[in-house]
């Protein structure tokens, strides 16, 4: 089993800038990034609307809710003002770019071998003992392993992997489950997520689960230094951090 | 500078530019060319589910013990017109549905003679645009049979529901294409949880377009009008919500 890869040593030196994420990589991200703020802004609208969520194939005000909201404030709702109309038109058309820019990265991802090359666990990296020096590191604000500073550590591989794969298609299926449309077309969805209000809270879930990431997201970003992550996600080229090179 | 502070200006920060994001996002809502592209996404949507899914596919249906306990009603409760109120102390026994427009044989019908056609019943789901869902069970005539009788011109596209309910003083109406009127579940219930249509239903004839969500299911219709576009009729978007609040009129999704 190889040692924990985080440690300090002053063998060879690692190249200053390394090329890390390449076109498409960066093209789904930038969309994402604007995509997902629309979602969750137009989301939380429309679950103004009817701010309660149940279990099941229905649910309305008579029935048990598990959950029951006050109205989500302006600030973080698209539009800011009550408007159910102009939120589904935001929600529904980004929803389009949410699920075909999905479906064109994970393509693309494939065959550029982003997914292999970057996400793939290696043996040995969900070992406890990997893990607990990745959760160390994290803790040190140390995110990248000096000897291979290209590479993801393990905690951002299973979130990533955790997003791209779970939260994301279920938000996606969840959603279109929603739709009196699809439910004729495909009916299995229903059967999949045990009903529409079923869907309707596992959507809510994955999609809270989603802005959950998107915050640690921004938040790492911050810390690890926002001006080289920012520019690395533009360029596609990262900056080795200093202190991070032996 | 501690980095406590230092991350507490990063949370306020992000704070301050959702908030900045989101009036960014008003502003934009407010501009015609951004609203012409993000309503694009109604006829992309619509384009997809039809082109990629089965145009008669059905709605699923439901066992009768799957039915919510209380169904409950939404829109207008009881039309506050006075020539509703007399209809309703009367059990409806003057109401005609008017089937006209496009049509070969315009048609009066009176309930009775509605009650005595062949009726399909389905226990279907009702899915607000706001998010509730409630489940029940729905009898009347197929759409497809009143439009044969009446006998559709060729030039119809659009069946027009005029309703005897207003809202905001404005008469309630909905529209749906042919694909739609044709489709088997399509009927015009009469009755509801094996009773007669109640009140806050719809009394005595509610739309069942059971692939749309609720609004498109115009309720107290009394006249049925075929047409060659929705361009002349009232705001010209289909419908009451889509004329007054933008919502989309394919309501598949």
């Amino acid at each position: 089993m190889p040692a924990p890869s985080i440690v300090r040593r002053v063998s060879h030196q690692p190249p200053r800038a390394v090329y890390r994420h390449r076109p498409l990589t960066r093209l789904w991200h930038w969309v994402n990034a604007v995509t997902i703020f629309v979602m969750i802004g137009s989301g939380l609208m429309i679950l103004n609307a009817h701010p309660q969520l149940y279990w099941g194939e229905y649910g309305a005000n008579f029935d048990h809710a598990w959950i029951r909201f006050d109205r989500f404030p302006g600030w973080i709702t698209i539009p800011s003002t009550y408007n159910l109309a102009l939120a589904r038109r935001w929600h529904l058309f980004f929803a389009l770019v949410l699920a075909f820019g999905l479906l064109i990265f994970l393509i693309g991802s494939l065959l550029n071998r982003h997914l292999l090359r970057d996400l793939a666990i290696r043996r040995g990296e969900l070992s406890r003992r990997h893990l607990w020096a990745d959760f160390r590191a994290h803790l040190a604000f140390r995110f990248h392993d000096p000897e291979a500073p290209r590479d993801y550590n393990s905690f951002q591989k299973l979130s990533y992997i955790a997003i791209l794969f779970v939260a994301l298609p279920l938000v996606i299926l969840t959603g279109l489950t929603l739709s009196p449309g699809m439910n004729a077309a495909s009916p299995w969805l229903l059967d999949l997520f045990g009903g529409r209000a079923s869907a309707r809270s596992i959507h809510f879930l994955a999609a809270a689960a989603i802005t959950l990431f998107t915050v640690v997201h921004m938040v790492l970003v911050i810390l690890a230094g926002p001006v080289n992550e920012v520019r690395s996600m533009i360029t596609g080229w990262w900056r080795v951090p200093e202190d991070e090179q032996p | 500078m501690s980095r406590i502070l230092t991350r507490r200006r990063v949370l306020a920060g992000m704070t301050v530019g959702a908030a900045g994001l989101v009036s960014g996002c008003d502003q934009l809502g407010e501009s015609p060319t951004v609203r012409r592209l993000l309503f694009k996404g109604e006829d992309a949507q619509r384009w997809l589910q039809r082109g990629l899914t089965a145009r008669n596919a059905l709605a699923p249906e439901y066992r009768p013990d799957q039915r919510s306990p209380i169904f409950r009603s939404n829109g207008t409760a009881r039309p506050d017109t006075p020539a509703y109120a007399t209809h309703a102390a009367s059990g409806f026994a003057d109401w005609r549905l008017t089937i006209d427009g496009l049509v070969a044989r315009p048609l009066s019908l009176s309930l009775a003679q509605i009650r005595s056609m062949p009726a399909r019943t389905q226990i279907t789901r009702h899915d607000c645009v706001e998010g509730w869902s409630a489940i029940g069970k729905w009898s009347g005539p197929r759409l497809s049979r009143l439009l044969d009788l009446a006998g559709l011109r060729d030039q119809a596209r659009y069946l027009v529901f005029h309703c005897a309910d207003r809202l905001g003083g404005r008469p309630y109406y909905e529209s749906i294409d042919l694909v739609d009127a044709f489709h088997p579940q399509t009927i015009l219930a009469w009755a509801m949880n094996d009773a007669l249509l109640p009140v806050p239903n719809g009394a005595p004839l509610r739309l069942r377009v059971e692939r749309q969500l609720g609004y498109k299911h115009a309720k107290y219709v009394e006249r049925i009008e075929a047409v060659a576009s929705l361009d002349g009729i009232a705001g010209g978007k289909g419908g009451l919500w889509e004329d007054m609040a933008d919502y989309d009129w394919y309501a598949g999704i």
